[in-house]
C-alpha cells in the first residue's frame, strides 16, 4: 500500500520535530552575536571553546571518564546478569521466582530518575560515601545494568538453543559453552549494549545531579549551570561539537547500533 | 565402530504429562533405525533421552551394555543432528567441522586431516571457509552430518534433520545419508514423522504413538503386516473396513462388509463367526477394470467417482454398487497399451486376492 498525503505530511514533521532545534543549535553556533537572532558567520565561539573555555573541557572529560568507567562496568555486569538468567530459564517451564527476579532487573526502567536520585544521595550518605567522582560512576552503573541487560537478553533470547546443546552434544563442557560459543555469537548485542549505556552516561541529568556532589561536574550539569547566567553560543558550539562526534560515532557504529532493541 | 542401544522400560513425565510410556527397543550394532510417528508422540525426547539432554524417572537406558544414563550429553560418544542444523553462526564450516576436534586438543595438522576427510566425505571441499549463513539448506545439513562424526561417534542421532527442505532435496539428501551410513558403518538413529524417509532407508523402523511403542519391524514388516489400525494408517495408505464374520475356513474368513458385500479375507487372527473386525486392504493390491475378471471371488463392480492423475499412477475413488468408496491405485507400467483408460463415472470392476484382505483388530470376541 503507497503511504497517503497525511501520513507522508505526518512523517515530514516529525522529523521536522526531531532535526530543526538541533539544525538550530548548530547555526547559532556560528552566530556572531550573543542573542538568538542571526548577526553574521562567526567563528569566535569556536575559539572561546578550544581557548579559554577551562571549566567546560573538565566537565567534559569528566563526562567522558564517568561513561567510559560506568558502561563498561553496567556491560559486563548485564552481560552476565542477561546469561545468568538464559542458563536458569534454559529449557526450563518459567517459575514465578524467574518472573519475579525478572521484574528486579527492569524495575529501574519504570522507576523516575527523581526518585533513583535521590535514593541513591540517601543511600550515600547513609554509608557516608563523599560525593563526586566514584558516586557519579556508581550511580550510571546502577541506572544502566537494566539497559544493557536488556539488549544482551534480547539477543540471547531469539538464539537458537539448538546451538548451545550441539556445543555440548560435542562434547564442550559449560564454561568452553560460554566462551566459544555464547559469547562470540553475543559481541554485536554486548557493543551495542555498551553504546547505550554510553550514551545514557553521557546524557545524564538528573540522577548525576542529586550524587555529583559541590567538587564534580560533568558535562550536562555545567551547561546547566552556565544557563543560569544566560545562554552563551559556546554552549552551541559544544553541543555542535557533541552532536558531530555522535553522529561520526554512530555512523561508524551503525552495524551494532541495529542491535539496540 | 557402531554401538548397540538398548532401552529398557523407559518412562518419563514433563510434570503430569506422561510423555514416554514403557519404551523398550533394541537397536542393533550398525543398525539405520528409524522412530516414526505423528508430532507429539515422544519420539524427539526419546531421542533426547539417549543424546543426554532430557532425564528419565524410571528406566534405563545402555550403551554396547553399559547404562549411559549418569553420562551428561558431552561425555557420551554419541552425537545429535538437529533440524535446524545448529551450526556455530560465528565459525567457518572447516572451524565448525574442527570444533570437537579443537576441544579434544588435537594437534594443528590432525585437525587438517580429518576434517579435510570429512570435508570430501560431504563433498564440501570448496566451501571450507564459508560461513553458514551463505550456505543453502543442504549443504548446513550435511556440514551438520560432519560435525557430528568428527568425534568418531558409535551412535549418530537424527531429529527430523530433512524436514526443513524442499522435497526434491530431501529424497537426494536421504540417500546420500544412505550412503554415508554405509560409508561409516556406525548406528544412525533417525528421528521422523515422514513415513516415506523410514521406510525407503531405515533397515528396521519403530512406530510410535502417543508415547508407546506401536510396532517395531523392518520397512516390510511394518507396512505389509501392521499391528493395528494406527499403523495401518499411519503408513501408507489403505481401505479400512469393519467386517463381520460369516464362516471360518481353514486358511480364510468369508466375511461380510456394510456397503461392499461378502468376499474373503486372509485369516491371520483368530476369530470365531459372529466377530467383527478391521480389515486393511492396500489400493495398489486392488485390479480395477472394465471387463469382468475371469475370477470368481472378491470381484465387485462400481462406478469411478473421482480420478486424480499423479504422473506414474492413477488414484481411483471407486463407489462400489453397494456404496462403500474404495481407494484403488494403478500403476502405469505402459499406460495406453494396457488397456483402455479409465476416466470419471466409468463402470468397473475391482478385485483383489483374498490374501491382501486382513485384519488387523478383532474388535469383539
Amino acid at each position: 500500500m503507497k503511504p497517503g498525503k497525511f501520513v507522508k505530511f505526518l512523517t515530514f514533521v516529525t522529523f521536522l520535530f526531531f532535526y530543526v532545534p538541533l539544525f538550530v543549535v548548530v547555526l547559532f553556533s556560528f552566530n556572531s552575536s550573543r542573542s538568538p537572532v542571526w548577526t553574521g558567520f562567526t567563528l569566535k565561539w569556536y575559539v572561546e571553546l578550544f581557548t579559554r573555555s577551562y571549566a567546560i573541557w573538565r566537565a567534559f572529560w569528566n563526562s567522558i571518564m564517568v561513561a567510559v568507567l560506568s558502561s563498561t562496568t553496567a556491560t559486563v555486569l548485564g552481560t552476565m546478569t542477561a546469561i545468568g538468567l538464559y542458563w536458569v530459564k534454559n529449557g526450563k517451564k518459567k517459575s514465578t521466582g524467574d518472573t519475579f527476579l525478572w521484574f528486579l532487573t527492569y524495575l529501574p526502567f519504570v522507576v523516575p530518575d527523581v526518585i533513583i536520585g535521590i535514593s541513591l544521595l540517601l543511600f550515600f550518605s547513609l554509608l557516608q560515601f563523599r560525593l563526586g567522582f566514584s558516586t557519579i560512576v556508581l550511580a550510571h552503573v546502577t541506572f544502566s545494568i537494566p539497559y544493557t541487560m536488556m539488549v544482551v537478553y534480547s539477543r540471547l533470547h531469539d538464539f537458537d538453543k539448538n546451538i548451545v546443546e550441539a556445543a555440548y552434544d560435542l562434547g564442550a563442557t559449560e564454561t568452553q559453552v560460554l566462551f566459544k560459543v555464547l559469547i562470540p555469537n553475543l559481541v554485536p548485542s554486548i557493543v551495542a549494549a555498551f553504546l547505550l549505556a554510553f550514551t545514557l552516561s553521557i546524557d545524564d541529568f538528573v540522577i548525576t545531579f542529586f550524587v555529583a556532589g559541590p567538587g564534580t561536574t560533568t558535562l550536562p550539569i555545567q551547561i546547566y549551570s552556565m544557563i543560569r547566567f544566560g545562554i552563551s553560543p559556546t554552549i552551541n558550539a559544544i553541543s555542535t561539537f557533541m552532536i558531530a562526534g555522535t553522529v561520526l560515532i554512530g555512523f561508524a557504529l551503525r552495524k551494532f547500533v541495529r542491535y539496540i532493541f | 565402530m557402531g554401538g548397540e542401544i538398548s532401552i529398557l522400560n523407559v518412562n518419563k513425565f514433563f510434570g503430569d504429562f506422561q510423555v514416554l510410556k514403557n519404551v523398550s527397543l533394541e537397536i542393533r550394532k550398525g543398525e539405520f533405525f528409524s522412530i516414526l510417528g505423528p508430532s507429539g508422540c515422544g519420539k524427539t525426547t526419546l531421542l533426547r533421552v539417549i543424546a543426554g539432554f532430557e532425564d528419565v524417572q524410571e528406566g534405563d537406558v545402555l550403551l554396547d551394555g553399559e547404562s549411559i544414563l549418569h553420562l551428561p550429553a558431552n561425555k557420551r560418544p554419541v552425537n545429535i543432528i538437529f533440524q535446524s542444523y545448529a551450526l556455530f553462526p560465528h565459525l567457518t564450516v572447516f572451524e565448525n567441522i574442527a570444533f570437537p576436534l579443537r576441544l579434544k586438543k588435537f594437534t594443528e595438522s590432525e585437525i587438517k586431516e580429518r576434517v579435510g576427510n570429512l570435508l570430501n566425505l560431504i563433498r564440501m571441499e570448496e566451501h571450507a571457509f564459508k560461513y553458514p549463513s551463505q550456505l543453502s539448506g543442504g549443504q548446513k545439513q550435511r556440514v551438520a552430518i560432519a560435525r557430528a562424526l568428527a568425534n568418531e561417534p558409535r551412535v549418530l542421532l537424527l531429529d527430523e534433520p530433512l524436514s526443513a527442505l524442499d522435497a526434491k532435496l530431501r529424497q537426494e539428501l536421504l540417500i546420500e545419508l544412505d550412503n554415508l551410513h554405509d560409508k561409516v558403518g556406525i548406528t544412525f538413529v533417525y528421528v521422523t514423522h515422514d513415513q516415506t524417509e523410514a521406510i525407503s532407508v531405515s533397515d528396521r523402523v519403530a512406530l510410535m504413538n502417543d508415547g508407546k511403542i506401536i510396532q517395531i519391524g523392518t520397512p516390510y514388516e511394518i507396512y505389509e503386516s501392521p499391528v493395528n489400525v494406527f499403523a495401518a494408517t499411519f503408513i501408507g495408505e489403505t481401505n479400512l473396513m469393519k467386517v463381520d464374520v460369516l464362516e471360518v475356513e481353514e486358511e480364510y474368513y468369508v466375511v461380510e462388509a456394510p456397503g461392499v458385500g461378502v468376499f474373503r479375507c486372509y485369516k491371520d487372527k483368530e476369530a470365531k463367526a459372529g466377530n467383527r473386525l478391521i480389515l486393511t486392504l492396500r489400493p495398489e493390491k486392488i485390479r480395477i477394470s472394465k471387463q469382468k475378471p475371469m475370477i470368481f471371488e472378491n470381484v465387485f463392480h462400481g462406478i469411478i467417482e473421482e480420478e486424480i492423475y499423479m504422473g506414474y499412477q492413477t488414484k481411483y475413488f471407486v463407489r462400489l454398487d453397494e456404496g462403500y468408496i474404495m481407494k484403488v491405485y494403478k500403476q502405469h507400467v505402459r499406460y495406453l497399451l494396457d488397456e483402455p483408460i479409465l476416466h470419471w463415472k466409468d463402470e468397473v470392476y475391482v478385485s483383489w486376492d483374498p490374501n491382501d484382505s486382513f485384519i488387523v483388530e478383532v474388535l469383539t470376541s
